[in-house]
């Protein structure tokens, strides 16, 4: 019987079992950042322990790094104190440390694979929930806390329980105008906010087989927002070509058996799952959110649903999340004023993101009452959206082009909601309070569902709102 | 040192998807050492703009020194940071009783020993009842036996296997555990060229 990937990373990894039924399994790649990490490096040294492999620790600062002037020191006394924190351990240590306008400084999420650093077949760890981005490639790619990483800086290794695997495939072809990120919150509407608890979940079929490797990395960002302890999806071609050439990728001959070796880790035919669920591209419309959950999500066509028609918890559910957002029951979500566009995060920062834009916006202009933000996600995609001339492109419709950051994705730098503001978002979190203001209103969508709703001054179609049409066959 | 039973009053929390935003606001992030999270505790829906108490279940009179924090499914979905557990245990709460928990959440209270203990719906609505109508008995929470003891009542609850025999075996911080196992980290790092 055939292994899927998860079964296959999982058994070379491992260590070996613990007295407690769990695993030690070994982290081939560990990412740290400057809220979660820092602590640990304090409890390594009450414990007077140093780190075991250096070498395969890579550290960037994005979550308090603010968006406009990130001159040093940064205003904010404390987040200067964070970034000098995750500094000194890390050179301490002899950890790689991608810096503040080093040139490779951005979001963890989106540092990682552009950099190559993300590669097939690995384990994969960082104090930070959607680390299950790195799955795109072919890897498990976990969330962990500052206790576990104190445990990888230790030992390279983390106790664990393994998961069980449920394949989701999507089949057909995807609209005019929708997206991974419409998938990816089709897929958590359908299967729930806890559907994927236990779960790593494998996503397939002929929709994400057609995606580009930075379409993936938005659907296996938000396995996280499903309950999934991770996501992945197999290597192929498309990942092999996105990985050809980059920085700490092999190269030449050697690049070519890292490719055998890389698919070599994808899911047999004859795998066995615990679970599949198939979903149909049909079914996927642009998607957006109404309540501040992601599963609380409809497609644009339909309207807010009401607690009326809901029992028992789901209706206190409803009826809380509706009074939270201010929407009414039974009405199109379609208008609902925004005062907030934001474009960028770690789900939809990257440079396809911005293109697919650029594509559509040249010559509109963002509503006179909304303040529109675009975000890079790191530095290398601001570097090369510049080169292409996007920031131009954004800011003539009216967006300011920020330097990157998680920025306004849970605003822990001066990028904030004020008030009961109603932001469209291209982020991955619309839980109260997520966008920096306590009243603060997140309405998740795709990117260019932000654009169109910028545009409008409301939430929009982006369809509607820049034409987009299917092709006459 | 092992954990058999937890003892102290409870509080009841009630919602699902309690998020670990709403643990701990993004904000109270900004910090290098986890020491100053208590007062920090589902800050946003326990105070108004003006850090006036909207009546939050923590800081009623009669829950004043609960121990014990009961909430329904899903609790600490979101975010990994571990500073939702760490606020909830620098608060002063020793165990979290709850319909299901987000994993990261659960595997980070356990490192820090804090047990996350499940119960249906059936019984956490009874438990809740009795608890808000007696707030100054103590419930018992026991490992070992995989119940809940209140008011002379028993409630029974599930954990998750290897999580219990963590607590009992005093390894629910692995790292000691993980240490000890130095040469084999070295050959697996070996066979797959990470070495």
């Amino acid at each position: 019987m055939g292994k899927n990937l998860f079964q296959k990373v999982w058994d070379d990894h491992t260590v070996r079992q613990l007295d407690s039924g769990q695993y030690q399994v070994f982290m081939a790649l560990h990412l740290i950042h400057e809220v979660t990490s820092p602590q640990a490096f304090g409890m390594l040294k009450d414990k007077g322990l140093s780190v075991a492999f250096p070498g395969r620790t890579f550290a960037t600062v994005d979550h308090i790094i603010p968006t406009d002037n990130q001159s040093r020191p940064l205003q904010d006394d404390m987040a200067e104190q964070m970034i000098q924190v995750l500094s000194d351990a890390t050179s301490e240590h002899g950890i790689e440390f991608f810096a503040p306008e080093s040139g490779s400084q951005g979001i963890v999420h989106v540092v990682g694979p552009e950099k190559g650093l993300t590669q097939p077949g690995m384990t994969i760890c960082c104090g930070d929930s959607h680390t299950a981005t790195h799955g795109a490639f072919g890897c498990i790619a976990l969330g962990i806390g500052t206790s576990q990483v104190r445990d990888v800086l230790a030992s390279q290794t983390l106790a664990m329980d393994p998961l069980k695997v449920r394949r989701i495939r999507v089949e057909g072809e995807l609209g005019v105008g929708v997206t991974a990120k419409d998938v990816i919150l089709h897929i958590i509407r359908i299967l729930g906010v806890n559907g994927g608890v236990g779960y790593a979940y494998e996503y397939a079929g002929s929709v994400i087989d057609a995606m580009t490797m930075e379409e993936r990395m938005t659907v296996c960002n938000m396995s996280i927002e499903g309950g999934a302890r991770c996501g992945y999806i197999n290597p192929d071609e498309t990942t092999f070509e996105f990985l050809k050439g980059r920085e700490r990728v092999p190269q030449g001959a050697e690049f070519d058996a890292a490719c055998e070796k890389w698919r070599s880790y994808a899911s047999d035919p004859d795998a066995q799952y615990d679970d599949e669920v198939v979903i149909d591209a049909k079914d996927i419309k642009p998607t957006v959110t109404w309540g501040v959950t992601p599963a609380q999500a409809i497609s644009i066509e339909e309207i807010v649903p009401s607690p009326d028609k809901a029992e028992g918890l789901d209706k206190d559910l409803i009826t809380d999340a509706l009074d939270y957002m201010k929407l009414k029951a039974d009405a199109p979500i379609k208008g609902t004023k925004i005062d907030v566009a934001f474009i960028g995060s770690c789900t939809n920062g990257r440079l396809s993101d911005f293109q697919a834009v650029a594509r559509v916006i040249a010559g509109k202009k963002v509503a006179p009452n909304v303040r529109a933000i675009a975000v890079p996600g790191s530095e290398q995609v601001d570097k090369d959206a510049r080169a292409e001339g996007l920031d131009k492109v954004f800011e003539d419709a009216g967006f300011e082009w920020r330097k990157p950051g998680c920025s306004m994705c849970l605003a822990m730098n001066p990028d904030k909601l004020v008030g009961d503001e109603v932001c469209a978002s291209s982020s991955n979190r619309n839980f109260i309070g997520r966008q920096g203001s306590p009243t603060g209103r997140t309405i998740l969508m795709s990117p260019i569902m932000v654009a169109a709703s910028a545009i409008q001054g409301s939430v929009a179609d982006a369809r509607e709102v820049f034409g987009l049409q299917e092709d006459a066959a | 040192m092992s954990i058999t039973k937890v003892a102290g009053r409870g509080v009841y929390v009630p919602g699902n998807d309690i998020d670990t935003d709403r643990i701990i606001p993004a904000r109270f992030l900004k910090c290098v050492t986890f020491d100053e999270l208590g007062p920090s505790l589902f800050f946003d829906e326990r105070f108004d703009a003006d850090g006036n108490t909207k009546g939050h279940p923590l800081d009623e009179g009669k829950h004043a020194g609960a121990e014990i924090l009961i909430s329904d499914d899903n609790f600490g979905c979101g975010s990994s940071r571990e500073h939702a557990p760490q606020a909830i245990q620098k608060f002063g709460l020793k165990a979290v009783i709850a319909g299901s928990f987000a994993e990261i959440f659960h595997g980070n209270c356990t490192t820090l020993g804090i047990p996350c203990v499940v119960m249906d719906k059936e019984n956490r609505s009874r438990l809740a009842a009795q608890v808000e109508s007696n707030p100054e008995e103590e419930l018992i929470l026991d490992l070992e036996g995989q119940q809940i003891i209140f008011a002379n009542e028993i409630y029974p609850m599930t954990m998750k296997a290897s999580t219990r025999e963590a607590f009992l075996a005093a390894t629910y911080d692995p790292l000691d555990n993980l240490l000890s196992a130095r040469d084999q980290i070295q050959d697996t790092a070996q066979k797959l060229g990470y070495a």
